[in-house]
């Protein structure tokens, strides 16, 4: 049996929009079966990154390997096999449900019926109803029927859930969980960490059009090295030595933002007494202690300095 | 079931769930269309009410008066009031002097006699109405016979009010060609402009679809209005106002097709390139307020001055209300708008042949 062709593989990738650098010198593979995840920040550069692989920008310079094919030569064929869902796109309010992935549906040689379609992202109850009577999370529902239309290999979904309420994500990350579990290979793009930790296999950590980082999510939090993350925050205006924490036993790494300290340890219960200790000899008082697991979020803030939603 | 996780093996291959995308999305343009009901009264309610307006503004009167003004305050007004009264054919108004100028600078009175003595009067009235020279006459006649002026030579009248040849024939035919134009191009031109707008071009992009499926789609919906719009126009003018079909039915329906075309590859063109309504309006407006004034929608374009007829007749609106109205109201036939249609033709394929080649589909 042939080896299978990696869903997607891009080389040195860039693109700049006038004098800002969008993407500069990325790379990716994704797996066959796959789902993968770009996460970053606003401005990171994933949707250009992710609509080039689309074939709907031209990059600059680099290769873009979807599929075993490439834009340049096989346009017509790849627009069968993948499924595109953008972010913004505005159906037609006046056409009901149904009609839309009918027509999406007629644009592709072959795909599922539309019945099972609509039944796929349960829509049954809403499929005579117009576009403009949706909520956000059935119209973003009705986006991804349509990338499924062509029935397509590589599924292509660009931040999926930014703007939907609690709810409607979770049904949303269900169904890209049904999606997956169909063997479909998936890239979408998020800037919500727990997105990315729930639904992805592997994770690209995208900043300023590069990839910093790339592993399963399990791997890139181990790679942190820490059990636990302890967050302490300070009463404000105190004046605090820098490298408070440095000689803190169990604290493997800290970091200060404002009058908030971010401290990797191995074990809570271990150094949290510790952290008390540090304090009160040198006489500052906190407002807040928190511990958590640690997350990509986490994994971000380490590797950038920064958080992934600023503000 | 739901709760099932279908496996792509488990997808029924679409035998009979895909159709024709040429089809899906022309009828998705009528859907859109049908459920706005403003774009409904616009297209077809709108043009109706223009016709029955216009109709019945300009209908012809026989018995038609013409309205004057006496200056009471002039010396000689009772007698001239006295010896205009009776005469059918004009309407009497008693004025003072503020009242006189008010009914002449509004209308309401076409011409004020001013009976300066016994013997001499003065007319008051714009020479550019002809309302009010028609009334100059009726008066100068009436004054003229009363104090013993007799008529030089015999006249006997025959009068003609033929169809074909009353305001309405006229203007029907232009409004036709009008809504063409407006249907065509707002209709085309903001579907395509709220598309983009709103990332679906885009989206359709990343599809296999034809892209000439897509304009495709839009000049057949024109077509499909075209066929409805001109025959509620032209039934509606021929059972209310009698407004005859003397040409050929099939050189009408090609003058019709042509023109439904060349003002949706116009609107194509003006959204080949715009990313906001308000810039394709403007481009809109641009194209089309020259040709509602100059192409003889409401009045002929023979008005204009000679140096700017070449342009005039070039415009494709001016082109279009010439072959319709050629054909409706004076049965030519081919031969004798071969013109029209060359310049009809010419539009149409320099339109949608430039829209083609700079459409922005992002």
């Amino acid at each position: 049996m042939p080896v299978a062709p990696l869903a997607l593989e891009v080389h040195a990738l860039r693109k700049t929009f006038g004098n800002v650098v969008a993407v500069d010198g990325l790379d990716l593979e994704v797996q066959a079966g796959e789902c993968f995840g770009l996460l970053g920040p606003n401005g990171a550069g994933k949707t250009t990154t992710i609509e080039i692989c689309e074939g709907l920008q031209e990059p600059d310079s680099g290769d873009v390997l979807i599929l075993g094919q490439r834009w340049s030569s096989d346009e017509r064929a790849l627009r069968e096999r993948l499924g595109v869902q953008l972010q913004e796109t505005q159906f037609s309010e006046k056409v009901t449900v149904e009609e839309t992935i009918t027509l999406f549906r007629s644009f592709f040689r072959r795909g599922p019926v539309v019945d099972e379609i609509i039944r796929l992202v349960q829509l049954d109850e809403k499929r005579g109803a117009r576009v403009g009577t949706l909520s956000g999370g059935q119209k973003q529902r009705l986006s991804v029927a349509c990338a499924l239309a062509g029935d397509p290999e590589l599924l292509f979904l660009d931040e999926p859930t930014t703007g939907l309420d609690p709810q409607s994500r979770r049904q949303l990350w269900d169904l890209v969980e049904r999606l997956r579990a169909s063997g479909r290979s998936i890239v979408l793009t998020t800037h919500y960490m727990d997105e990315a930790e729930r639904l992805c296999d592997r994770v690209a950590i995208v900043d300023h059009g590069k990839v910093i980082a790339i592993d399963t999510p399990r791997g890139l939090i181990r790679a942190l090295g820490a059990e636990q993350v302890v967050e302490v925050e300070l009463a404000e205006g105190a004046a605090v030595p820098s490298g408070l924490f440095d000689t803190t036993a169990g604290v493997l790494g800290s970091r200060i933002d404002g009058p908030l300290w971010t401290l990797q340890v191995s074990a809570a219960h271990e150094a949290v007494p510790a952290v008390l200790r540090t304090l009160e000899s040198a006489q500052l008082s906190l407002t807040e202690l928190r511990t958590h697991t640690p997350t990509l979020e986490d994994v971000f803030v380490s590797l950038t300095g920064r958080h992934l939603r600023e503000q | 079931m739901s709760e099932s996780s279908p496996k792509q093996s488990a997808w029924n291959p679409g035998e009979g769930g895909s159709s024709s995308p040429l089809l899906q999305l022309t009828l998705i343009r009528f859907r859109e269309f049908l459920r706005e009901p403003e774009a409904v009264f616009w297209t077809f309610i709108f043009p109706l009410l223009l016709a029955s307006g216009l109709g019945l503004a300009f209908r012809s009167r026989p018995g038609d008066v013409a309205k004057v003004g006496v200056l009471t305050t002039a010396p000689g007004a009772e007698s001239v009031r006295a010896a205009l009264t009776g005469d059918s054919t004009l309407q009497i108004v008693s004025l003072d002097d503020s009242a006189a100028v008010t009914a002449l600078r509004i209308g309401t009175v076409a011409l004020v006699v001013v009976a300066t003595d016994s013997e001499r009067v003065e007319y008051r009235y714009d020479r550019a109405r002809t309302e009010a020279r028609t009334a100059r006459l009726l008066v100068d006649q009436a004054l003229q016979r009363k104090r013993g002026r007799t008529d030089a030579v015999q006249v006997s009248e025959s009068i003609v009010s033929e169809r074909g040849s009353r305001y309405i024939d006229f203007v029907l035919p232009g409004l036709l060609a009008m809504n063409l134009m407006g249907s065509g191009m707002w209709g085309i031109g903001f579907s395509i402009v709220d598309a983009r707008k709103k990332k679906l071009l885009k989206r359709f992009v990343a599809t296999p679809m034809r892209r000439h499926h897509y304009l495709a789609s839009f000049l057949l919906m024109r077509l499909g209005l075209m066929v409805i719009e001109v025959t509620v126009i032209t039934v509606f003018g021929y059972f209310a106002f009698g407004v005859p079909m003397r040409g050929s039915l099939v050189t009408f329906g090609v003058a019709c097709l042509l023109g439904a075309l060349v003002f949706g590859s116009l609107g194509l063109l003006v959204a080949s390139r715009a990313r906001t309504i308000e810039a394709a309006s403007g481009l809109m407006n641009l194209l089309m307020l020259p040709m509602w004034v100059a192409s003889g929608v409401f009045f002929s374009a023979g008005n204009f001055p000679d140096a700017v007829q070449p342009v005039i007749q070039a415009l494709p609106l001016t082109a279009v209300v010439d072959a319709v109205r050629g054909i409706m109201i004076q049965g030519l036939g081919w031969a004798a708008l071969a013109l029209e249609f060359a310049i009809i033709a010419t539009w149409l394929v320099l339109s949608f042949g430039i829209a083609l080649r700079i459409f922005r589909w992002r």
